[in-house]
């Protein structure tokens, strides 16, 4: 529940994804057979829309786009569950919202505001259609995107007053008296115009070439100073909130107060002005946070110092980079394997040359690889934000925990990992925690336990997304499932039951709200998962709590590895599955049969899989005495796998090998060693099935 | 250690198309030179041994970051006399999606032959299934065999691909 993690490192990444999704909506609406619609096609614009809304909600600033998003939601929801049928009006419509969005996120990319009348008119528009349906639009739906300043006259179409409906408008309208500094007469002509229209002027002072006024108003500070940056620059200006001088000799020591909050007022106009600098922000946003306005202003500054020290890059030619690193450092090898055959005192500096290379071809080596390799805190610190948030929002207490922020996943795979996260936590959040009193009722702390966690296991990375909440409920889903005409029936399983939730429109939430419960999560969380080739496993128990459980593949990841010898042959074992290592004795083998053994190790029997059996390698050690057992854990099953050394520990580059080849049994990748030879990673997974089915090789 | 070819910088004109000459058995083939990328020395130190694989298909290499499979000819064919020595070459091939190694016994010329040339490909047994033939080809004294190695390499015969070839 730690605040202040700066969103705002991910804005641009958000606005990427979002002009994507748009992209792909408008591809997807233009193809839209209105009389014969697809319901693939509504259900991927719908999750278009639906991950904007879900992006926009999580920072908590873009205002505009999640109101407008959120109608669209609504509508698109509608006609894909099939309550209202497609009419090309409809289409057009839609078309005109994507450009609107579109429009909206540039703006927000600019660190504008965006177009107030073009946002109003369509979001208007989508209400009239959903009206016009007839269909029960959720109060919440209608009256979110309602802020403020629809009743307020809006003198600049750019200026929102009230973008986020959180935001902080001092009620009854605080009086607050802007100053500017070495202003034109003409300006302050304009100026006074403009705050006369947001309202009410109580009083005005001018000197040749400063400007106070003083206003009672339902804006806030931050637009006041938005309004005049249109006509003055940023620095001139201050806002404060102060009585007019009518009322001023009540109030004689006080403070020049920055906050809205009482109507502590400095009287001495000197003392205003070394607020000033702290004060300004040429920046027209409102955020959400009752954050100052220096706060806004030093973001600012951070992006526009980020944008220059950045750059994108297509991800191939990184690839590309590593491969010819890779080879760099095999041919600094091979120097080095030829140049010790030299006399050192001859060749001293041929030789002092090659370990120079040596060096920078490590580091360079590194620096490439870590280029694509991102600690999983990149995702992780985007969560005590979007918990906490919401967490005050519905009213509940809750604690997150983070696992494993520290555990590396490939860029392409941690940027794509980032949506269904968010979908779970806000699950998590929404359905799963309970209200304080339920808990406590329930006899569980009061305070909800989220955990998130992220670690290598095997040949795949574990991210779980845990709560202690109340679990899924069965005779919800049940009644759900039957409603919607899944084959399920009282005696199905739990396991089975909790699969259909990941059955597209299928949704047990009692009522939408803006975070979930549309039954679209799921759907999208398990299409990304398994996009990426890992899979998704959940767990739950009623009033206990539910697990989820993504399974990513190692595919693109490094891997901590165990490089083993068996005869001439190299193999890498994952790290994460050895436990142990040991020379077994006589006294510990058991034989079963002429050919299977199995090792008594502690009072437990593992079986004995022979590693030169399952990969037939000639010349290796058969004398199991002599040979190690390298003790491997896959799931819950414990084996002994016979290799004749160990010979070292290193981290290596997971290599595809189905790009040229195709997939070998028992192996899931390869690699390639220092010496620029290829070693097989062995795939524990594939020989615990075979310890269990004992088909030998066959059995894979 | 290893020569390369100019793959694809050759533009292929109405004058002909070039071959690359390896052979096989005394037997000499063409393969359109474009899907050529390279030819190496066979190295068997750098080969990875697969198990559970036809014998014909010796293991993976590195090839500057990607792992290439390579396939011996000369055992995939039966050919009585399979050594490997300094003279072995491995014609790296770059097909449509993939990239394989050829073990031949050795390369010798690049042609380029006419389309008057080039005859109908033959109904007799060569090593390789008149299927994968394109045609003859005739320069001078000697013979070629035309061979398409796309169609070759990516049929289920070659086990090189997961499934059913398409070709």
């Amino acid at each position: 529940m730690s605040a202040g993690v700066d969103l705002s490192q991910f804005y641009e990444t958000f606005f990427d994804e979002a002009d994507e999704l748009l992209a792909d909506m408008e591809q997807t609406l233009l193809a839209v057979d209105v009389d014969h619609p697809d319901s693939d096609q509504l259900n991927a614009i719908f999750r278009a829309a639906h991950s904007i809304k879900g992006g926009a909600g999580t920072f908590g600033c873009f205002g505009h786009l999640a109101d407008t998003t959120h109608l669209l939601e609504n509508l698109l929801d509608a006609l894909r569950r099939g309550e209202m049928s497609v009419r090309k009006d409809m289409i057009d419509l839609f078309l005109e919202t994507k450009d609107v969005l579109t429009a909206q996120v540039a703006a927000y990319r600019n660190s504008e505001q965006p177009d107030e009348q073009a946002y109003q008119r369509i979001c208007a528009q989508l209400r009239e259609l959903a009206l016009e349906q007839g269909g029960e639009i959720p109060a919440g739906a209608v009256s979110a995107p309602v802020p403020v300043a629809s009743s307020q006259p809006e003198p600049q179409p750019a200026i929102a007053p009230a973008t986020a409906p959180a935001a902080p408008v001092p009620a009854g309208g605080s009086p607050y008296r802007v100053t500017v500094k070495s202003i034109t007469p003409k300006d302050a002509q304009a100026l006074s115009d403009e705050m006369a229209l947001l309202g009410q002027v109580l009083h005005r002072e001018s000197s040749p070439d400063s400007l106070s006024i003083w206003l009672d108003t339902t804006a806030s500070a931050a637009d006041l100073e938005a309004v005049c940056c249109f006509i003055v620059d940023a620095m001139q200006v201050s806002v404060v909130s102060e009585a007019p001088p009518a009322d001023a000799a009540q109030a004689e020591a006080a403070q020049p107060a920055q906050e809205p909050v009482a109507a502590a007022a400095a009287p001495a106009q000197e003392s205003v002005a070394p607020a000033v600098p702290s004060s300004p922000s040429s920046e027209p946003s409102s955020s959400s946070e009752p954050s100052s306005a220096s706060d806004s202003s030093r973001k600012k500054a951070e992006k526009s110092g980020k944008e220059s020290s950045t750059i994108r890059v297509g991800v191939e030619k990184v690839d590309q980079i590593i491969n010819l690193v890779g080879e760099l450092v095999i041919t600094q090898a091979m120097l080095v394997q030829t140049a010790s055959t030299l006399d050192p005192v001859l060749h001293d500096r041929l030789l002092n040359g090659i370990e120079q290379l040596e060096r920078n071809a490590r580091d360079l080596q590194e620096s490439v690889m870590s280029i694509r390799m991102m600690p999983m805190d990149y995702v992780f610190s985007r969560f005590p934000r979007v918990v906490r948030e919401n967490a005050s929002r519905l009213g509940k207490r809750i604690k997150l925990t983070t696992h494993g922020q520290a555990t590396e996943l490939d860029k392409s795979l941690i940027e794509r990992i980032i949506d269904p996260l968010t979908h779970l936590v806000r699950n998590s959040l929404d359905h799963g925690i309970e209200l304080p009193e339920v808990r406590e009722a329930a006899g569980k702390d009061p305070e909800g336990q989220l955990v998130l966690s992220a670690q290598h296991n095997g040949g795949q990375i574990v991210i779980e997304v845990s709560d202690d909440g109340a679990g899924l409920s069965r005779e919800r889903i049940l009644k759900k499932a039957l409603q919607q005409g899944f084959p399920v029936n009282e005696n199905t399983s739990d396991d089975e039951l909790w699969q259909l939730i990941f059955a597209p429109g299928f949704s047990t939430a009692e009522k939408i709200t803006d975070i979930s419960g549309r039954g679209v999560g799921m759907d999208v969380v398990r299409r990304n998962i398994q996009s990426m080739g890992g899979h998704i496993q959940l767990s739950s128990r009623t009033g206990e709590g539910t697990t989820t459980r993504i399974l990513l593949p190692l595919t693109l990841a490094i891997l901590d590895g165990m490089s083993v010898q068996v005869g001439e042959e190299i193999f890498i074992l994952p790290l994460t599955h050895v436990t142990e290592s040991m020379q077994p004795t006589a006294e510990q083998l058991h034989s079963i049969s002429e050919t299977e053994h199995v090792l008594h190790v502690r009072g437990e029997y593992l079986p004995l899989v022979a590693l030169h059996n399952v990969f037939s390698v000639d010349g290796a050690q058969t004398d199991i005495t002599r040979s190690i057992a390298v003790i491997l854990q896959a799931e819950e099953t414990r084996f002994a796998l016979l290799v004749d050394h160990l010979v070292g520990q290193q981290q290596v580059v997971v290599k595809n090998l189905e790009s040229n080849y195709r997939k070998i049994p028992g192996i899931s990748a390869a690699t390639i060693l220092g010496d620029g030879s290829v070693a097989l990673i062995v795939d524990v997974f594939a020989l615990m099935r075979m310890t269990r089915t004992k088909e030998g090789v066959a059995g894979f | 250690m290893f020569n390369k070819v100019q793959a694809g910088a050759q533009q292929v004109d109405d004058a002909g198309r070039e071959f690359l000459v390896f052979t096989l058995a005394n037997q000499e083939y063409g393969i359109d030179i474009l899907k050529v990328q390279e030819i190496r020395g066979y190295d068997s130190q750098s080969v990875t041994r697969i198990a559970n694989v036809p014998s014909f298909i010796k293991g993976v290499t590195n090839l500057r970051g990607i792992i290439v499979p390579i396939v011996d000819m000369r055992i995939k064919f039966n050919l009585e006399k399979v050594e490997y020595n300094q003279h072995t070459v491995v014609v790296i091939l770059n097909l449509e999606t993939r990239v394989v190694g050829v073990v031949v016994d050795g390369v010798s010329d690049v042609l380029m032959l006419k389309p008057s040339e080039v005859s109908a490909a033959p109904q007799f047994g060569t090593a390789f299934s008149t299927e994968y033939l394109t045609g003859i080809g005739t320069v001078g004294e000697r013979m070629l065999i035309l061979v398409d190695i796309e169609r070759l390499m990516t049929s289920q015969e070659m086990a090189l691909v997961e499934q059913a070839a398409v070709v």
